[in-house]
C-alpha cells in the first residue's frame, strides 16, 4: 500500500515540477549568455543580464513548498530524503541562474574588445555544463541513479577543459599585453561554467543519495 | 440572498447552500461571538470567538482539558444532554443562531453530524446502520432509493469497495478502522453540511488513521469539517485553519501553515513545539 497521503504526493509532485521549470530557465539563461558571447550580442546579453527575477522567485517559491511541506507532513525515509534534496536542488539552481548573470558580465566586457581568438573551447564547456545539468534533473525526475553518476563522470572533463582555456589564453596574454583584460573574462567564463558543472555534480549527488540513501560526496561512496 | 433574510430563513433551507470559497470574502458557515460556557458553576470555555469558513477542515488542538471537545460539542448542541451546563454568547450556522429558542435540536444534529473517537456501530447489519436513520428520518421514499443512499455514504466515506459484498453482515465484524469509516458513512447519510470530528483515529492504527484523514482531505470538497486531535501532525497533515486552545481560552485561530511554522503566540509556539502539554 502507498502510504503517501494523496495530497503530499501531489504536492511532491508540485515541488518537482517546479524545479523542473527554474532548471530550464537556469539552462536557458547560460545558453542565451553564451550564445550572446559567441555572436557578440549585445542585446541578447542585455536580456540575460536583466532577465534574472523569474528564477529568484521560483527559489522563494520552492523554499515555501519545502518548509511547508517538511512542516506539515513530516516526511520520513525517501520523501524525507526528496524533499531535502530539493532544498539543496533549489539552491544549486539559483546560483546557476547567477552565473549565467556572472558570464553575460563578462561577455558585455569581452565584447567591448577585439577578438582574442576563435571560440571553441568555451562553448564545447557550455555544451557539457548544460549537458550535466539537464542530465542531472532527469536523473531526479526518473529517479535514475546511472544517469546521476554519469553526470558525475563528466566533471573531470570540464575541470581538463578549463585548464586548457586557462593554459591557452595565458600564452595569448603572454604574447600580446593588449589580450589581458579580454582574456582574463574569457578565462572567467570558463571558470562559472567549470562551477556550473559542479552544481550538476552536486545535484547528480543530492539525486544519488535521495534515491538510494548513498552519500557520495567527497568520495565517500558505500557510505550512508 | 440578503442578510436580513437569511437570519429569517431556516436553519435547513440554508444549509443545503454549499459554498465553495475558502478567501477571505467567504462568508462563515460558523460563527462564534463571546461564547462562555459552563458546567454549572465552572466556566470550562471562555469569550470564544471564532468564524469557520465553508469547505474547509478546521483542526481544534490543546492540551488535554483545553476544552476543544467541549467546544466542539456546543456546535451541534450535543452538550444539552449534560445537566448543569450552560452557553453564553451565540453561534450561529449559517447566520443562524443555533441556541435561539425554538430551535429543532434533531434537525440541526443532522446538519451538523459527529462522528466520536471510538466507533460506535450500531449492533446491526452494514446496511442497517446507515439505513436506521434514513428510515426514521423519512428521508428514502422507497427501497431502491434507501439502497441508493446507502451505497452513496459507503462510497463517500471509501468503504463501498470492503463493504459491499457484506452488506447483510453484522457491523461488529468490521475492523477499528472500518468501523470508523462506517460511522462517518452513517453521518454523511442524512447529507451533513457540517462534520464534528472528535479525534475520530486516536484509536485506530497508522494504516486506519491514514485512510481516515484521506477522507477528511476528500470529503472537505463537499463538507465543512471540523476536527479535534490531540495529534498535532495530524492536525498539521489534514486541516486548512488550526485553532490552538489552553484553559478554556482560544489562544490563536490561523491558517494551519502559520499555526505551524510561525506561529504569532509564544503559547502556541511552546506547544507545537512540545515545550509543553
Amino acid at each position: 500500500m502507498d502510504r503517501q497521503v494523496p495530497h503530499f504526493r501531489e504536492e511532491l509532485e508540485a515541488l518537482q515540477g517546479r524545479l523542473l521549470e527554474m532548471g530550464g530557465l537556469a539552462e536557458e539563461r547560460v545558453r542565451a549568455a553564451l550564445q550572446g558571447l559567441v555572436s557578440r550580442d549585445a542585446a541578447l546579453i542585455t536580456k540575460v543580464l536583466s532577465g534574472d527575477e523569474p528564477i529568484n522567485q521560483l527559489h522563494i517559491e520552492v523554499d515555501n513548498r519545502c518548509f511547508r511541506l517538511l512542516a506539515l507532513h513530516q516526511p520520513m525515509a525517501t520523501d524525507l530524503r526528496a524533499v531535502v534534496a530539493a532544498v539543496k536542488i533549489n539552491t544549486d539552481l539559483e546560483r546557476v541562474g547567477d552565473l549565467a548573470v556572472n558570464i553575460a558580465e563578462a561577455s558585455k566586457r569581452y565584447i567591448g574588445h577585439a577578438p582574442v581568438k576563435q571560440l571553441i573551447d568555451i562553448p564545447l564547456m557550455g555544451d557539457i555544463a548544460q549537458a550535466m545539468l539537464r542530465d542531472a534533473l532527469d536523473s531526479f525526475v526518473k529517479r535514475d541513479t546511472d544517469l546521476a553518476h554519469r553526470v558525475l563522470n563528466e566533471d573531470d572533463r570540464l575541470d581538463s577543459l578549463k585548464t586548457q582555456v586557462f593554459r591557452d589564453l595565458l600564452t595569448h596574454m603572454l604574447r600580446d599585453q593588449a589580450t589581458v583584460e579580454p582574456s582574463l573574462d574569457l578565462i572567467l567564463v570558463s571558470r562559472h561554467l567549470e562551477r556550473i558543472g559542479d552544481h550538476a555534480t552536486n545535484i547528480a549527488e543530492d539525486v544519488i543519495f535521495m534515491v538510494s540513501a548513498l552519500d557520495v560526496r567527497h568520495h565517500l561512496a558505500g557510505s550512508s | 440572498m440578503s442578510t436580513a433574510s437569511r437570519s429569517l430563513a431556516s436553519l435547513g433551507e440554508l444549509a443545503t447552500t454549499r459554498k465553495k470559497a475558502d478567501g477571505p470574502d467567504a462568508p462563515s458557515k460558523i460563527q462564534v461571538d463571546s461564547m462562555n460556557f459552563y458546567y454549572g458553576e465552572k466556566r470550562a470555555l471562555q469569550d470564544i470567538s471564532i468564524r469557520i469558513k465553508p469547505n474547509v477542515v478546521t483542526a481544534f488542538i490543546g492540551p488535554s482539558g483545553c476544552g476543544k471537545s467541549t467546544f466542539l460539542r456546543t456546535l451541534n448542541r450535543m452538550n444539552d444532554i449534560i445537566p448543569g451546563t450552560r452557553v453564553e454568547g451565540q453561534i450561529l450556522i449559517d447566520n443562524v443562531d443555533i441556541y435561539k429558542s425554538g430551535m429543532d435540536v434533531v434537525h440541526l444534529r443532522r446538519r451538523v453530524g459527529m462522528v466520536f473517537q471510538k466507533s460506535n456501530p450500531f449492533p446491526k447489519s452494514i446496511y442497517e446502520n446507515i439505513a436506521y436513520g434514513l428510515r426514521i428520518n423519512g428521508l428514502a421514499a422507497s427501497k431502491a432509493e434507501l439502497s441508493a443512499r446507502v451505497e452513496e455514504s459507503l462510497k463517500q466515506a471509501a468503504l463501498w469497495d470492503e463493504a459491499k459484498d457484506r452488506l447483510h453482515e453484522s457491523a461488529l465484524a468490521l475492523s477499528g478502522g472500518q468501523q470508523q469509516r462506517l460511522c462517518i458513512a452513517r453521518a454523511l447519510a442524512v447529507r451533513p453540511d457540517i462534520i464534528l470530528m472528535d479525534e475520530p483515529a486516536s484509536a485506530l492504527d497508522p494504516i486506519a488513521t491514514q485512510r481516515i484523514e484521506e477522507l477528511v482531505y476528500d470529503l472537505k470538497k463537499s463538507y465543512t469539517i471540523v476536527i479535534v486531535t490531540h495529534n498535532m501532525q495530524q492536525a498539521a497533515r489534514v486541516s486548512d485553519h488550526t485553532a490552538f486552545f489552553w484553559l478554556g481560552r482560544l489562544v490563536e485561530y490561523d491558517r494551519t501553515e502559520k499555526i505551524f511554522t510561525a506561529p504569532a503566540e509564544k503559547l502556541t509556539e511552546d506547544y507545537v513545539t512540545g515545550r509543553f502539554g
